[in-house]
């Protein structure tokens, strides 16, 4: 960190123009504005009308230029009323409060099993390259096929989870089919999916901590906990508060497992906040319902963020 | 030869014994699933339901491989994906160096709101800005196109890639450009010439993250391509595994096909992945 913020000097360079950067910056710039930016605005837009399967031809009416779009659809904005809808039902909380559990049961052990394989890892051990790359491996497959795979291994009949549950005598699980398990077994994917980011990210975290410090702690007769504690942990954190906020929202939003896992078909006892918005949107063609239910998704997020924020700065 | 020279000095035998053994355990857990399919991939289409947990099943053969290779528009897929990624990846790359470079070497104004815009934008995934998105591109007439797929994919890519390059720019001394300057090359010249070259490890890994972004991607192309001929891979494998009695086989090997490739690749780059995320993430 020293090494880059030394090399931070700006290039003094009598080419450079006040505008240089802004070169450098603008096919990026107009990647953002046009495929994110907008595209949200017009999301906002559409959260305030009541837009459904009975007038949705009517969108072809705005063409490419999204200013057209309260034209087009003036008769059918209801304003808050697709927010009011969601925040009326009770089957919102009831997802809100299973997105909850999923993300923080998920991040939980993302950040646990990946600092403490980072640890293992992080010492002198022979092949221990050989066992990264092995780790590492799962971040690699595509989260499609790692849905289908560990659906396969849920099956009841065949799936390798009740073999050997049953070879320990335990009693088959009905994972795809009681709702509770669906959640466990696609919570046991994810946490499969997601340990090697934050595993190489630790791991990161970890080379840059210098080795003295360990050995000055060895003279103090500190024990292996009070380093992991007193060294490890707050010398960590800086690298793991930005990618626990990273990973947090990537698991709030991950769509692809229990979408995948259940068929394409998650009905309301396994639904989370995302996949919910999912069917809403593109299976029951509620597009304004759907809308305002991802704009509450991105303020819950938002708000989250910047509150983890806060509370790790004040911390320090 | 002593103990120290291979291990921790304070570490005893047994915590040897015991991290080794946790660490074959985990990496177990890790590529179990690989295993799997590749188990039902050999399988024989009369045994495709068996209770046995060996991984390569008896009168292993390859015929699921020759089916899903000739007798499923597999080829097709491959190469949809393929011009998908590849485009992707190359506009993502393009765009998100030149972006990166900025914010690590100039100071601007609205350089800090840039940085903290960019980290705005991972809290919508493109599974939110996909209603309005399908909505444009209709109108636009993209849908059913490979175009239609690029526009999203260079989306979620570009912001992570400014991010992980301008942390690698960021440890590149300027002085090696400086003295190009000196020499009278030009900014660009000097970008191209000197910079990018310096930062291939970080590049390869940026493309590789950009290129598995739209390989592996499902959601968006379910939404947006509807026409079986324009399937890309995830479409495709979906489709197979749905018809579930029948294709399980087939479809393991083409998910073997699919996912291998990609995780060689994958761990080959991961030594230069360490670095790249700590430093992308951390600074600004």
């Amino acid at each position: 960190m020293e090494l880059a913020k030394r090399f931070k000097q700006t290039n003094k360079n009598v080419q450079q123009k006040w505008w240089t950067p802004y070169a450098f910056i603008l096919p990026s710039f107009f990647v953002i504005l046009f495929i994110i930016f907008l595209p949200l605005i017009f999301e906002f837009m559409m959260a305030m009308f009541d837009i459904r399967l009975q007038n949705i031809r009517l969108l072809k009416n705005i063409g490419i230029n999204i200013l057209n779009f309260p034209k087009v659809m003036k008769e059918h904005f209801i304003l808050f009323g697709n927010y009011l809808e969601i925040l009326k039902d009770k089957l919102f909380y009831r997802t809100f409060l299973r997105t909850v559990v999923w993300t923080f049961t998920n991040v939980f052990f993302h950040v646990v099993i990946g600092v403490w394989l980072a640890i293992l890892l992080n010492r002198k051990l022979p092949f221990k390259s050989v066992f990264r790359v092995l780790l590492i491996l799962p971040w690699a497959m595509p989260q499609y096929i790692a849905a289908i795979t560990w659906k396969g291994m849920f099956n009841y009949e065949f799936g390798t989870v009740n073999l050997i549950l049953k070879y320990f005598g335990i009693e088959k699980i009905n994972w795809l089919g009681d709702p509770t398990y669906t959640l466990i077994a696609a919570i046991i994917t994810n946490i499969w999916l997601g340990v090697p980011f934050m595993m190489m990210v630790a791991l990161g975290g970890l080379q840059s901590i210098p080795h003295d410090l360990y050995e000055s702690a060895d003279i103090d007769g500190a024990s292996a906990w009070q380093k992991f504690k007193h060294v490890t942990l707050p010398l960590l954190k800086p690298v793991m508060v930005p990618a626990i906020i990273l990973g947090t929202v990537w698991t709030f939003n991950m769509l692809n497992i229990i979408y995948i896992m259940k068929d394409g078909l998650p009905g309301d006892d396994v639904n989370i906040l995302i996949t919910k918005m999912y069917r809403d949107g593109f299976d029951l063609y509620r597009y304004g319902y759907a809308a305002a239910l991802s704009v509450i998704i991105f303020v819950i997020l938002t708000l989250f963020s910047l509150a983890y924020l806060k509370a790790n700065e004040n911390r320090e | 030869m002593r103990k120290s020279d291979y291990f921790e000095r304070t570490d005893s035998k047994l915590k040897i014994i015991l991290i080794y053994m946790l660490l074959i355990f985990m990496s177990f857990i890790a590529i179990y699933p690989v295993l799997n399919i590749l188990s039902s991939s050999l399988r024989p289409s009369n045994q495709l339901f068996s209770t046995s947990l060996k991984i390569i099943p008896d009168n292993a053969s390859l015929t699921n491989y020759n089916k899903a290779i000739f007798e499923r528009p597999l080829s097709r897929w491959i190469v949809n994906s393929l011009i998908v990624s590849f485009i992707s990846m190359l506009i993502s790359i393009l765009f998100s160096s030149t972006a990166g470079y900025a914010f690590s070497r100039y100071r601007f104004y609205g350089k800090k709101s840039g940085m903290i815009v960019l980290l705005v934008t991972q809290m919508f995934p493109a599974a939110m800005l996909l209603l309005p998105l399908n909505i444009l591109l209709t109108n636009m007439g993209l849908t059913e196109k490979l175009w239609a797929l690029v526009v999203p994919y260079i989306s979620s890519s570009v912001p992570f890639s400014i991010w992980l390059l301008k942390g690698y720019f960021d440890t590149v001394p300027s002085s090696i450009e400086e003295s190009a300057y000196v020499d009278g090359a030009s900014i660009l010249t000097t970008f191209y010439k000197i910079v990018l070259p310096l930062s291939k490890p970080a590049l390869a890994v940026a493309s590789i993250f950009c290129f598995m972004n739209s390989w592996s991607e499902y959601i968006v192309a379910r939404v947006l391509i509807h026409n079986e001929k324009m399937y890309t891979l995830p479409l495709g494998l979906v489709t197979l595994q749905g018809q579930y009695n029948t294709e399980w086989g087939v479809y393991s090997a083409a998910a073997i096909l699919t996912a291998i490739p990609v995780m060689i690749i994958f761990a080959y780059l991961s030594k230069y992945l360490i670095g790249g995320l700590t430093i992308g993430s951390v600074k600004e």
